[in-house]
């Protein structure tokens, strides 16, 4: 699965403005986008799913064009067929947890029932554990349970790729490494293309894989490594 | 005398429910804009939407007849395409009170959508789901204690209308008097058991609409 991203933002917080100018292509299927906070990470992710529109560039996923500003095309959200991960999982807080996960599945207007049985749902609660808390709201999950139940949404309706925004950075440390390894055994299984953006060297360090590095909008360092033989390079944050 | 007295509280019902409802669909659908668009002039719009609310009510019919009577620019062209002549009919009841309540269902549908958090409709955009979708299936549900606290309020206001109504829609016994424009005229002619009959009914009335938004209401939802 290739990933060529080559895009220019201009993105406004307040009086303060910032120049978005990323360019890259990455071919493997583990993919980290490594900086400090405000580099950029999260817009340029946003781009890639479709929730933020560059002024100009292109952005290619497997073959298929999602943006290109000159041509005209921007494939919206829903046809980009992309999982992701929300750095606090944006789970819905009124749907249980296999509505939550059979969120995508079910289209049109209504929501999934609080009691389904769909194959694919189920699938995914017994794969991460969950079906002891299937008819849980989130705010009565624990943080990994949180994690599952979003990765579960994301994954169940087989997307082209994952986008993973700081997946790790609202967990505790103990479940922090749990988690990474949880993670590294589900790429691992599901061969799926996994571009993941953290502001930790040891969240790449352990996902491992092409590992780009990411300052002021724009990407500075490329370098390829293993899973746990990377060290930052960069230590000015 | 419990005869006038229930068919006015008949036609302040049949009012009510008219202006509620066209307010509901507006509220819904500016709130959401003003929640959720950026564009210029946003806050100069929520500013002119919500003047119904500090303008007196005679002020407000007064600009109703401008707009809407035989020689305003609405009023006119209704007559002349359509012959309808909106004047003292109970269609005019039901436009001054949508006006005069409009306010309450915006702010309560505007601060309901903005609590419900931006990130959550983007989730299920990336998941697939339509625009409509989107809105029927997590905005809504997330929102919809506030949009109705707001839209009972609006309810509980409209059926107490009395200034703007009076003004474009007059007071026709089985017509247009409604249950607030009867008491006034029961008070007026010395019916004080006439007078006294209505209040009671028009108190509990706005006390029980009062009672259940402020059960659905959410704290930090500010109605006003």
């Amino acid at each position: 699965m290739t990933i060529a991203v080559d895009i220019a933002a201009t993105l406004r917080s307040g009086a303060r403005t910032f120049e978005l100018r990323t360019r890259f292509t990455a071919a493997g299927q583990r993919v980290v986008i490594y900086g400090a906070s405000g580099a950029g990470k999260s817009q340029m992710l946003k781009a890639i799913a479709g929730l933020m529109r560059p002024h100009a560039g292109r952005i290619e996923l497997g073959g298929r064009v999602l943006f290109d500003a000159d041509a005209g095309i921007d494939i919206s959200p829903q046809r980009r067929r992309v999982g992701y991960l929300f750095q606090d999982y944006a789970l819905f807080p009124h749907l249980n947890v296999r509505q939550n996960i059979g969120f995508g599945l079910q289209r049109g207007w209504r929501n999934p029932p609080r009691r389904g049985d769909d194959a694919a749902v189920g699938y995914w609660l017994e794969a991460f554990g969950l079906e002891a808390v299937a008819h849980q709201l989130p705010e009565q999950l624990s943080g990994g349970q949180r994690q599952r139940v979003a990765l579960a949404r994301a994954l169940v309706a087989e997307p082209d790729a994952l986008l993973l925004d700081e997946p790790f950075a609202a967990l505790d440390p103990a479940l922090r490494v749990r988690m990474r390894q949880e993670l590294d055994a589900l790429q691992r299984r599901l061969d799926i293309p996994m571009l993941l953006i953290t502001h930790d060297p040891d969240d790449a360090a352990t996902f491992g894989g092409q590992i780009l590095t990411m300052a002021d909008g724009a990407i500075v360092d490329e370098r390829f490594t293993g899973s746990g033989t990377w060290t930052s390079q960069t230590n000015e944050w | 005398m419990t005869e006038p007295a229930l068919t006015a509280l008949a036609l302040s019902l049949k009012v009510a429910l008219w202006a509620t409802g066209i307010d509901l669909v507006l509220g819904v659908a500016v709130g959401y804009l003003l929640a959720r668009v950026r564009f210029p002039g946003r806050e100069l719009l929520d500013a002119l939407l919500t003047l119904p609310m500090v303008m007196p009510p005679t002020v407000l019919g007064y600009y109703l007849l401008v707009v809407i009577g035989r020689n305003g620019p609405l009023g006119a062209w209704l007559h002349d395409s359509f012959g309808i002549n909106l004047i003292f009919t109970w269609q005019a009841a039901v436009i001054a009170a949508a006006v005069v309540a409009f306010p309450l269902v915006l702010k309560g549908a505007r601060s309901a959508f903005e609590t419900v958090d931006a990130q959550l409709e983007q989730a299920a955009r990336v998941l697939g789901v339509s625009e409509v979708g989107v809105f029927l299936r997590v905005t809504l549900p997330l929102a919809w204690r506030g949009v109705l606290a707001g839209t009972l309020l609006a309810f509980a206001r409209t059926m107490g209308e009395f200034g703007a109504t009076l003004m474009v829609a007059g007071s026709i016994p089985g017509k247009t008097q409604t249950l607030s424009i009867a008491v006034y005229e029961a008070v007026q002619a010395g019916q004080d058991d006439t007078a006294n009959l209505l209040v009671l009914v028009t108190s509990v009335t706005c006390v029980l609409v009062l009672v259940v938004a402020s059960r659905l209401a959410p704290r930090r939802v500010v109605l006003a």
